[in-house]
């Protein structure tokens, strides 16, 4: 299953950014082969529609479990509509977060 | 004549410049006067004109409706839409109707013609009159984002026969530049603080990329500093007016009186300006 956490920096222990939609990056971590990728967000500074696009890329990208310190109206309609998992409020690094869900 | 009156600063005086000009030119010109208020995300002109509202219209906007039979969730209308106002999921085309700008393009592009456009309310314009003087405002539904299409709908009242008096909201941002948009002249008002100044940099630099003619009121001119007038002088633009802070302006003011009501000298110096302007556009 991939997983996607927003995160500071490109880094595992990177702190959680609290925003999804306007997050510095994404770090994409795959369950099974424990592999990850850290993918700068292009629309950390988009003028209107962040939170709606993060939710776009998410369903590109295959995730199915999203987590992160909030998640706007807007992007949480395009998530569940998708059917992905969202856990907010997260505080710690991004690692801690996968910890806590494995 | 369009002569609009704009800010870069908030709460510098606008809609007080605005109804003092309207009320001291009504009825004692030729020429009819009409004041339109543009500051549809909160106009309040309406509170010193007290105008009797003879007419309401609706404003609408086109927003995407899609017809979930021939969508095939390919996903054009998210690639196409700048403005991000829809998104496909794997389930459904969700819409932002609040995004949308209402070019069209999705429905336009959709490879499946399963885009149709509708109509959604988002604001109103009255009309109406107080004494010799029309009136016209627009207000933005709450929740609504896109001011310029209730300001467009605003401006069509414009009347070239008459003086129409444009009131505008602050700032230097879209429904600013609507609001001014062919003005014939462009009144400024600002406040001598670091901060007044700031901003009146920023609307005039907006103002002569317009090539709008323009003019300058200085509000509550004996606060801050001199630094506003230096500039003016040094930029040679006109200053129309200084107001003084004065305790039973800003009283009057909070009850709702015009400033020409409750001191009736300033209606000569605002009959005096407006020739000033009429002046500059010949």
């Amino acid at each position: 299953m991939k997983i996607a956490i927003t995160a500071q920096n490109d880094r595992l222990d990177a702190e959680i950014d609290p925003r999804f939609g306007r997050c510095a990056y994404f770090i994409i971590f795959d369950t099974i082969t424990k592999q990850f990728e850290a993918i700068q967000n292009p629309n950390q500074d988009a003028r209107s529609g962040a939170g709606i696009q993060a939710g776009q890329f998410m369903i590109e990208k295959g995730i199915k479990k999203v987590l992160t310190g909030k998640v706007g109206p807007n992007a949480e309609r395009v998530l569940k509509s998708a059917g992905i998992d969202i856990v907010t409020d997260l505080k710690k690094t991004v690692k801690e977060a996968i910890q806590s869900v494995e | 004549m369009i002569i609009s009156i704009a800010s870069g600063k908030g709460g510098t005086g606008k809609t007080m410049i605005a109804v003092s000009l309207a009320f001291s030119l009504s009825g004692a010109t030729s020429k009819a006067v009409q004041l339109l208020d543009c500051d549809v995300e909160e106009p309040n002109a309406h509170i010193f004109v007290r105008p009797k509202i003879s007419q309401k219209t609706p404003v609408s906007v086109l927003i995407p409706k899609i017809d979930k039979n021939r969508c095939n969730l390919c996903g054009r209308c998210a690639q196409i839409c700048v403005y991000h106002a829809l998104a496909v999921t794997t389930q459904e085309v969700l819409t932002f109707p609040e995004l949308c700008h209402s070019c069209g393009a999705c429905s336009y592009l959709c490879p499946q013609n399963a885009i149709s456009e509708i109509e959604k309310k988002i604001g109103y314009i009255e009309k109406g009159d107080r004494d010799t003087l029309s009136f016209v405002h627009g207000k933005l539904n709450i929740g609504e984002m896109l001011a310029v299409p209730v300001i467009k709908a605003v401006k069509k009242y414009i009347d070239p026969f008459k003086i129409n008096v444009v009131d505008s909201p602050p700032g230097t941002s879209c429904p600013v530049i609507e609001t001014v948009h062919r003005s014939d002249f462009c009144v400024l008002v600002t406040e001598p603080t670091p901060f007044g100044l700031n901003d009146l940099i920023l609307a005039i630099a907006a103002i002569r990329k317009l090539h709008i003619p323009f003019g300058v009121i200085i509000n509550r001119c004996d606060l801050g500093n001199q630094e506003t007038e230096n500039y003016c002088q040094r930029e040679k633009i006109p200053i129309l007016l200084k107001i003084p802070f004065k305790k039973e302006i800003a009283l009057a003011y909070s009850k709702g009186i015009p400033l020409i009501e409750a001191f009736p000298e300033y209606k000569p110096i605002f009959q005096r300006i407006y020739k000033l302007i009429e002046n500059t556009k010949t």
